[in-house]
């Protein structure tokens, strides 16, 4: 039973590759590589050495652009939602800042920083920072005051109620920021590597297509993409299986 | 800790002498002349009303009012939470001016940290004592609630009256002098509750806390308490102080317990008959 729901979504998966390579054989002009030449150039990339540098490339870049903005933003989010009234005075500019696309900064990245990684690290830094913030503002937004006032019932400092109320309080609803706004950051990589950078998988997509149509690399690129993006959500997903954490995602 | 031994020792040789003129057995809390009112939309809303209340050392009072009517507002005002707009708390002499872990505020079962074990929240306000003596609290105090067996559960695993007993240990563990309940009972099933009554009268008659606990159960105030402060509906002012003096364990057949609690019935406005 237990086996049989966890191949579920690996035989839809098989069942979907089929049809692909199916509609691909019988397609009259071609628009779309198949399965197998997906995997062949897969192969090929991997084979000139490309794919495991392109792929550590992009992951070195999310890994700064994401890890700076978590550092900054969390505890500044927390400080805001913390105290109400700078959440009254910088919430206008935060909702300015929003509806902003990380894309339409990548001119000014560029200006600012070059054609180069610190561009890319940059665009993704933007795209991680403010929904962290909003992230964690709304999760101290979201603490019961009973669990506050408990807190300070017993004595303890500020830096404490920070330390032993605050932040496991907010714990939970963190790391589903973290895992969200991962995702997000791995979607810019690609369109920051797309014009900033010669490297990556972002860059892979627009090189193949460039440099003779090889449509399948395009495709290798994005299904490497992809896969990379299933395995870092099924990473983070992992953290809210940790005990004591486990209370913020049950639904009693 | 020390800090709480010095105070608690200079209340009993300073003060005294100080009182002794007046005759009277010096209260552990005075409440003199408190009002409290909530701005809602622009306007004032009174929720308090010059409440004077005393209670004494080791005493057991129930604040009991129709919900609503402000004495949770008054628990919260007495424990430091909220201040209020005229008057002013003492505790021992002393001006209330904000929470403090001699005494300790137990709320309804929401009060436990999800995060923390048994064992971490009952430890939760024994930092600055060592390993061991935390260790030896905690187990002291897991017995005395009878939660062996679930040191290590979160409180996610316990039952509503568990999680409850939980909080009591908590608050217990950091030998406050007072306890502050409010309904912490409220959410449990009636054969809980009745348990969870007896479970606290026990606690207290071991520990002799000063405890003001606030409930809108006529039935429970007067099972449980010493006197009971009957508060009107808000804007909240005492009505009335029962005192309730039938021994523990209490009969709630006896004619003096059915007298007192139809007293309070008729003192609320209610008919003795549903």
């Amino acid at each position: 039973m237990k086996l049989n729901v966890r191949l579920r979504p690996i035989g839809f998966v098989a069942a979907l590759l089929v049809m692909w390579h199916v509609a691909a054989k019988h397609q009259a002009t071609p628009i779309l590589p198949g399965p197998l030449a997906v995997a062949e150039g897969i192969a090929e990339l991997a084979q000139r050495g490309l794919l495991l540098k392109y792929i550590v490339a992009s992951l070195f870049r999310v890994t700064w652009g994401f890890a700076t903005a978590a550092i900054l933003a969390i505890p500044l989010g927390l400080a805001i939602g913390w105290y109400r009234r700078s959440e009254m005075a910088l919430n206008p500019l935060i909702q300015i800042f929003r509806p902003i696309s990380p894309l339409a900064w990548i001119p000014i990245s560029i200006l600012w920083f070059g054609v180069g990684d610190l561009a890319a690290i940059f665009l993704i830094f933007l795209a991680s920072f403010l929904p962290l913030t909003v992230t964690a503002m709304n999760a101290v937004a979201g603490i019961p005051p009973v669990t506050v006032r408990a807190g300070r019932n017993f004595g303890l400092s500020q830096p404490q109620l920070v330390y032993r109320v605050l932040y496991p309080a907010v714990a939970p609803q963190l790391i589903i920021g973290l895992r969200i706004t991962l995702g997000i950051a791995w979607l810019v990589v690609v369109a920051a590597e797309m014009i900033a950078v010669n490297s990556g998988l972002g860059f892979l997509i627009v090189d193949a297509r460039n440099a003779g149509n090889r449509y399948d690399l395009v495709v290798a690129g994005m299904v490497m993409i992809g896969v990379i993006g299933l395995l870092l959500d099924i990473g983070m997903r992992s953290m809210e299986n940790v005990k004591s954490l486990r209370w913020g995602y049950s639904e009693d | 800790m020390e800090q709480t031994m010095a105070t608690t020792s200079m209340a009993k040789t300073v003060m005294v002498p100080a009182q002794a003129t007046k005759q009277t057995l010096k209260p552990k809390l005075r409440a003199e002349g408190i009002d409290m009112a909530f701005t809602r939309d622009g306007t004032s809303v009174p929720v308090l009303e010059n409440v004077k209340l005393e209670v004494h050392e080791g005493e057991f009072v129930c604040l009991l009012g129709p919900s609503g009517c402000g004495k949770s507002t008054l628990l919260n005002v007495i424990a430091g939470f909220l201040s209020p707009t005229h008057g002013q708390v003492l505790i021992d002499g002393e001006a209330v001016r904000g929470p403090d872990p001699r005494r300790i505020f137990v709320f309804q079962e929401r009060g436990v940290f999800p995060w923390l074990t048994v064992e971490g929240n009952i430890g939760f306000g024994l930092f600055k004592l060592s390993k061991k003596e935390r260790a030896e609290r905690i187990a002291h105090y897991i017995t005395l609630v009878g939660l062996q067996g679930f040191e290590k559960a979160y409180p996610q695993e316990l039952s509503g009256g568990m999680k409850q007993r939980l909080e009591v240990a908590r608050a217990l563990a950091v030998n406050p002098d007072m306890l502050f309940l409010d309904e912490p009972f409220g959410a449990l099933d009636s054969i809980t509750r009745l348990i969870m009554r007896r479970e606290l009268l026990r606690i207290w008659e071991a520990e002799r806390k000063t405890i003001i606990f606030v409930t809108h159960d006529i039935e429970e105030a007067v099972q449980l308490s010493d006197r009971v402060v009957v508060m009107s509906a808000r804007p909240a002012k005492i009505q009335r102080v029962v005192e309730i003096d039938i021994a523990h364990p209490r009969d709630i057949s006896s004619s003096r317990y059915l007298e007192l609690r139809d007293g309070i019935f008729e003192q609320i406005g209610l008919a003795h008959k549903v």
